[in-house]
This record gives C-alpha cells, structure tokens and sequence, in this order.
C-alpha cells in the first residue's frame, strides 16, 4: 500500500495523547453552520498561492464555527483562532473538508493552540496523498471513462453531459459532506476516519472498473466520433491499427513526451498539409 | 451590423468560459471544467450542440492524460474546451458533426488555449501571492475583513482570467476556423479518423499507465477492449 502519510508520528502523538475531545461523544454540529462551512469548502482554493497554498481558505471555511467561539467575532479568541488557521497549508481540496471539520471541533473546545497547530501541520500530507489518489486518479478517469461510454451509445449532447455531471457530483459533494461530518464526529482523532476502507482500498477497486470502462468506451467512441462508418470497412480498420501503435509509442515515451503534446504537433502538420497542398 | 452580432454572441460565451475557467480550480470544482461538459456548452450557446459534443469528447481524451494530481502544472481545459467548442460550431448546425477543418482547428484550439491557459494559472497565483504578502500582519491578527477579501479578489481574478482568455482565443480562432474550413482539402471520412486516431491513442495510453499497476486490470483492459470492439461489430 502507498505511503499515506497516516503514519506521521505527530498525528499519531496527536491522536492518542488528545483524551478530552476523543473520549466526550461530539458536540451537534447545526445544520445551517453545517451548510455554511460546506459551501465556503466549496471555495477553498479561491485564494490559492505558491506562499501560503490553500491556507486562508481553511481560514475561510472554519471561520463560521469560530463565531461561536466566546465573544463572538470582535473576541480575542476568535481572532486568535481565525489567525491560526489562516496560515500555510495544503490538501486535496476535497478532503480538506475532514480538516475543516475536525479544527473547527478543535478551536471551539479550546484546545490548546501549540496542539492544534501540531495536529494541523500533521494532517497535510495524508489528506493530499489519499485525495490525489481516490479523487484526481480513480473517480475522475473513472467518470471521464463513463462519459465517454455514454457518447458511444450514442447518448444526446444533454444526456452526455448531465450523466457524467450527475455521477461525478454525488462522489465529489458526497466525499465533502462526509469529510466535515467525520472531520466534526473525530475531533483530533480523525485518524479514525482516514482509515476508512473507501479511502485506502477505493482507488484499487475503481482502477479495476475503469479498466473495463476505457476497455468498453473507446472503441463505441471511435466508432460514433469517426461518423458510424460500417466497422469492416479501409477507414475504421486503419484507425484500429493505428491507435494501439500510437498508444504503444507514448506508453514507452512516458515521462519524455506528453501525449497532448505529440496531437499538437501531429495536427498542426496536418491542418497545414490539408490547407496548403 | 455584423460586428454587433458577433459581440452579442461573443459576450456571454467568454462569460461561459470564465466560469467554467472558474470551475477547474477555484470554485466550485463540479467538473462543469471537463473538455466533455465545456465544450458541448461552447457548442450549444451557439446552436451546435452536437458539434460541441464531438470536439469536447476528443479533448477528453486528452484530459484524461494530464490529472490535477499533486503539484504538477497542467492545461487549463476549462476555458479551453468552451473557444474550442464555439470554434467546432463554425459551419455546423444543431444536430450535425462539425465540418473537419472546423474540428481540427477547434481540437487544434483547445490544446493551444489549455496550454496557456495553464500559464495564466500560474501568473494568477503569484498576483495573489503578492496581493497577500501586505496583508500577512492583518492575517496574522485575525482579521476576517481579510480572510474573506483574499478569497473574492483571487476567485473575481481567476474569473476574469477564464472570461478574457477565452474571449480572445475565440476571437482569434473562428474566422480562422472559417478560412481552414474553405480551404480545406483531404477526404472528410479520412480526416475525422486522422482527429480521433490521434486523441484516441493519448485516450488508451492514459488508461493504461493509469491503471495497469493494479492486479488483474491490464486483462480486464483487453477484455474489455475485445467486447468494445464486437459490440461495434454487431452493432453496425
């Protein structure tokens, strides 16, 4: 299994030696400060930066809690804990969510601030690493892959698009919504919750159902995109000589050409040919 | 007159594409940014939904090489897949294919304003960086005037990036696509297999080194590949 970063030693210590917040059962997290805090995840990377990265959104996202905190928004603590979570920080935009939650638990019970800022440089890795590989490299390909099929059924422009709209919306907002939930529900312990079985075994699973997408999809793609040409005929056998070749070539240039690349140039010379000649 | 016309078409189309240019990164991330989405809107505000579709399909193919993964700097397909989509709808009507000149410019589009599109990401974020490092010492007080003013002004700038993009490279790219359109002079059967070949192989080579580390999917892969194949057999 990759390196997830769960096994940092700082959220380990943090995990175990945090016995107030872990042992009490969670405080109700409001549904509107719920939808609040969901709709600014939204907008997390509104102000991304090669300084601070993605931190001020999670000042952002977290700040609706810390209105609660005592005093309100003109309070000292508030400012205290809006100032700290407004510093560096980076994750997968997605599962930045368990952070949001899982902070805001933190400064409203007051933790002390040396052991938030701990916890909090701590999770950085593991949410990047598992967004990157069940958000950006499985479910996205996968859905892609999906519309892809979808076209070579020979769906509508409408059906095409919402089917993939559709399907790729309930795993991004379900993912969100559940990341604040467990970020909430395990305070600092939310370790708990990066352990979850579709966090560490989705990507393998989704990988495999893609592969049989991409299997099925390409070839009813073609065929639709190149026109419905009769399968048997000079055209559409050419193209499927020629793809596995031009598939093998930039699976063996991989890391030294990038395939976008290769169609540019490819179609450039093209365009010209077919215009000048 | 005509000016006029093109203007009125041109607006809300560079507005489609900055929101959607909004949508890769900043807000909200639905994938409203994927060539497939992009380019089929791009198609349909201008009466080609169809011929959107099919571009918009052919980038996604080439999206699915380049994932957002880590910190890696990628084509910017969101704005992109919109002038793309607008380009593929030059000469195309509501329910046709887009005439191949207009295709192969509009693919052509597409990779050229994700690639710059890409840059501009990155300039993006360093005026945000600079609009930020004035502001640390009210970050570091916890101000929240400046939390949120941060977000607004790099989502406003992300916006408008996205909208002026887009609104040149379409400016640019149709006449173009007009002139390539008349001139234009292999077979169309031919020239749609040239396209699709081309994206296709990127589409097949991304699949693969995707997933073929994982047990079992380089046979699940074939397989499925040989079912893909009868069933356009049969089907035909």
């Amino acid at each position: 299994m990759p390196d997830t970063g769960l096994n940092n030693p700082a959220l380990r210590t943090d995990t175990v030696s945090m016995p107030v917040p872990g042992t009490l059962p969670p405080p109700e997290l409001p549904t509107a400060l719920r939808l609040s805090m969901l709709l600014r995840c939204l907008a997390i990377q509104g102000s991304w930066n090669y300084e601070i990265l993605v931190g001020n959104g999670m000042g952002f996202c977290v700040e609706p809690a810390l209105r609660q905190l005592p005093g309100g928004p003109e309070g000292q603590p508030y400012k205290d804990a809006l100032a700290r979570q407004s510093v560096y920080f980076n994750a997968h935009p997605y599962l930045a969510s368990l952070a949001v939650g899982a902070l805001a638990r933190a400064e409203l019970e007051q933790v002390p601030a040396a052991r938030i800022e701990r916890f909090r440089t701590a999770l950085c890795g593991p949410l990047g690493s598992l967004g990157d590989r069940l958000v950006w490299a499985a479910w996205l390909p996968a859905c892609s892959l999906v519309a892809l099929l979808l076209f070579g059924f020979g769906w509508s422009p409408l059906g095409v698009v919402f089917g993939f709209l559709v399907l790729y919306n309930i795993g991004h907002l379900g993912l969100r919504d559940w990341g604040l939930r467990a970020g909430w529900q395990h305070g600092l312990r939310v370790a708990t919750a990066m352990g979850h079985p579709v966090l560490q075994h989705g990507p393998r699973y989704i990988g495999r159902v893609s592969a049989v997408l991409g299997g099925l999809a390409l070839p009813l793609a073609v065929h639709r995109a190149i026109g419905g040409q009769p399968p048997l005929s000079p055209i559409p056998m050419g193209v499927a000589v020629a793809t596995p070749v031009l598939a093998v070539l930039l699976v063996r240039l991989q890391g030294r050409a990038e395939g976008w690349r290769v169609v540019l140039l490819l179609l450039a010379a093209f365009v010209l040919y077919s215009v000048v000649r | 007159m005509e000016l006029l016309a093109a203007l009125l078409d041109l607006v809300p189309l560079a507005l489609l594409a900055g929101v959607v240019g909004l949508d890769v990164v900043s807000f909200p991330q639905a994938m409203i940014s994927r060539p497939i989405v992009g380019a089929t809107l791009g198609g349909a505000f201008l009466g080609a939904p169809e011929a959107g579709l099919v571009c918009g399909t052919a980038l996604e193919c080439l999206a699915l090489e380049s994932l957002p993964v880590g910190a890696s700097r990628y084509p910017e397909w969101g704005s992109a897949s919109v002038a793309a989509g607008a380009v593929a709808s030059v000469g195309a009507t509501s329910s046709s294919f887009p005439d191949v000149g207009a295709f192969a410019v509009a693919v052509l589009v597409g990779i050229a304003t994700g690639w710059i599109g890409g840059w501009t990401m990155v300039k993006q974020r360093q005026i945000i960086a600079g609009f930020a490092r004035p502001r640390l010492d009210q970050l570091a007080a916890g101000s929240r005037k400046t939390v949120i003013g941060l977000q607004v002004f790099g989502m406003t700038l992300d916006l408008a990036r996205g909208t002026v993009l887009g609104a040149l490279m379409i400016l640019v790219a149709r006449p173009l696509a007009v002139l390539v359109n008349a001139r234009w002079s292999v077979g169309e059967d031919l020239s749609r297999a040239i396209i699709i070949t081309a994206v296709v192989g990127v589409a097949a080579a991304a699949v693969w080194k995707d997933f073929h580390a994982i047990s079992g999917t380089r046979r699940l892969f074939v397989a499925a590949l040989a079912v893909g194949t009868l069933l356009v057999v049969v089907g035909a």
